[in-house]
């Protein structure tokens, strides 16, 4: 289990979190909304150690995964598919999936099991992944994140400019990795993407959680939508 | 020499491309590798070569030892800035020499070749210890070519200069990945001057020049692009080469020099470089 104990973080003097917790439990999918600007990704970079905490503290199982190196963190089993994708743009799909193998994958067979969620991305093996399209990218970064073998995956908005149709194949590995165990924390901002596959629904404002709720209570229309994602 | 300069500037190159480090003191590397080599080849009894193997063995992994030390005392610590780097490394440029001179003195010496061997072409003779270090250049650069391309250290280094954050998301460690880039940036600087050693003697001045010329071929290539930077240093080398021998040495920095400005001027990502 992934815990956030009232962590405060931010920027030089900037702070952008504000005793923020939350937990993600394995096999469970933990959206996060929140508008632009209210520290979704701040939070995924906190939790990768990229950004430190100022107070509180993050635990992986009982044990502590902040104040480490920012290298520690995917070596404890926490994938992180970042906002905008950030694929190492001029290598190629292989290339970009064999980092992903490079710390905790188990070589061939992790490799296998990943290409099966994403056959398109076993036919462009070769190629230059800043030249694939939007939607092939956004796998590619899924995948390489999947290489890891990770117990946590933090995905930061996979949605975003892209085709509805994503939301679907995005659904699709989520409700996979459920069935493996993994823990997924997903920020996203498409209320219906949020509805399909959410066990519970976090809302942040302000760099903290302001509400927490089953999604299961949630309909399309309500009131929380609008007053945290402004929709 | 063509091939010596190409090693070097691929050094200088390999830091600035993966650490965006401009290193000042590169060429204190290369007068290092020379001095190693000296004191080295004077200890070793037996026969010339015998001495010449163990240089090249050890002047480099001695000279990248001194730069890794020096990346986690001084680059680490000012965190890569590019400013500061720069002022840190006509620091490191001082100190070295500095030390060069106390512990070597000032004297030129010359290093013995490893074999005497002329071959007698048709229009000119030609040393053979010099075809000697263009064929162990050329294998050298063969090698971090392959190392860059096909390994997995290669894959991890050309990760870490793409994008720095998301390497360490992957659990590449990067200070550890600055270490050893700077290390081996500054042992192929010193592999370079193993080989022009028994041509060009060990000064402790000697490194002004070779970090002038990598400079040189580095802007003209493309900075951080390998194969622009040997593709710059082979056209240096061999014009300076030519120039020099034909006309005057200073004539060929001239025109290099000249070269270079029209580069900055009209492309100024160098002839092999990505747009910024
Ligand atoms: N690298 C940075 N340096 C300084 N401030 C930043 C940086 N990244 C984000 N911020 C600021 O932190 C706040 C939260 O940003 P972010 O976590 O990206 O929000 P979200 O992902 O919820 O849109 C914003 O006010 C943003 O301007
Ligand atoms: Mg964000």
């Amino acid at each position: 289990m992934l815990r956030l104990d009232g962590i405060d973080a931010g920027y030089g003097n900037v702070q952008v979190l504000r005793g923020l917790s939350l937990e993600a439990s394995p096999g469970e999918v933990l959206c996060v909304m929140g508008r632009n600007g209210a520290g979704k990704t701040t939070m995924l970079r906190a939790i990768m150690g990229q950004v430190k905490l100022t107070a509180g503290n993050i635990t992986l199982d009982g044990a502590r995964v902040d104040g480490l190196p920012p290298h520690r963190a995917p070596r404890q089993g926490i994938g992180y598919v970042p906002q905008g994708r950030r694929l190492f743009g001029p290598m190629t799909v292989a290339e970009n999936l064999e980092i992903g193998l490079m710390t905790r994958g188990k070589g061939a067979a992790t490799r296998e099991r990943v290409l099966e969620l994403f056959p398109r991305l076993r036919e462009r093996l070769g190629q230059v992944s800043a030249t694939l399209s939007g939607g092939e990218q956004q796998m590619l970064a899924i995948a390489r994140a999947l290489c890891l073998e990770p117990q946590v995956l933090l995905l930061d908005e996979p949605t975003e400019g892209l085709q509805p149709s994503m939301i679907a194949l995005i659904r699709q590995t989520v409700t996979a990795l459920k069935a493996t165990g993994v823990a997924t924390v997903l920020v996203e901002q498409r209320v219906e993407a949020v509805l399909s596959m959410a066990d519970r629904v976090a809302f942040v404002e302000n760099g903290a959680v302001a509400e927490l709720v089953a999604a299961a209570g949630l309909a399309a229309d309500a009131p929380q939508f609008r007053r945290y994602v402004g929709v | 020499m063509a091939a010596v300069l190409a090693l070097t500037a691929v050094g200088l190159s390999l830091v600035f491309g993966v650490m965006r480090v401009v290193n000042v003191a590169h060429g204190e590397f290369f007068m290092l590798g020379a001095v190693a080599a000296w004191f080295v080849t004077s200890w070793m009894p037996g026969p010339p070569w015998l001495g010449f193997v163990a240089t090249l063995l050890l002047a480099p992994l001695a000279v990248a030892a001194v730069a890794a030390l020096a990346d986690r005392l001084v680059l680490k610590r000012l965190n890569y800035d590019p400013e500061a780097t720069i002022v840190a490394t006509i620091g490191l440029l001082y100190i070295l020499q500095q030390a060069a001179l106390s512990l070597y003195g000032p004297d030129a010496r010359p290093v013995p070749a490893p074999f005497e061997l002329r071959l007698q072409l048709p229009w000119f003779g030609y040393s053979g210890y010099k075809l000697f270090v263009v064929a162990a250049a050329g294998l050298v650069l063969l090698a971090v070519w392959l190392i860059m391309t096909r390994s997995r250290i290669g894959l991890v280094m050309r990760a870490t200069q793409i994008d720095r954050p998301t390497a360490q998301a992957f659990g590449i460690d990067v200070d550890r990945v600055y270490a050893g880039v700077f290390a081996m940036g500054a042992g192929l600087a010193a592999i370079a001057a193993v080989l022009i050693v028994p041509i060009q003697q060990a000064h402790y001045l000697m490194g002004g020049d070779p970090l002038l010329l990598s400079f040189i071929v580095v802007i003209i290539g493309g900075l951080g692009s390998l194969r622009g930077t040997l593709v710059a240093a082979l056209l240096i080398g061999l014009s300076d080469g030519v120039i020099s021998v034909f006309y005057a040495p200073t004539l060929a920095k001239i025109l290099a020099t000249l070269f270079v400005a029209l580069v900055l001027v009209f492309r100024p990502q160098g002839l092999f470089g990505a747009k910024a």
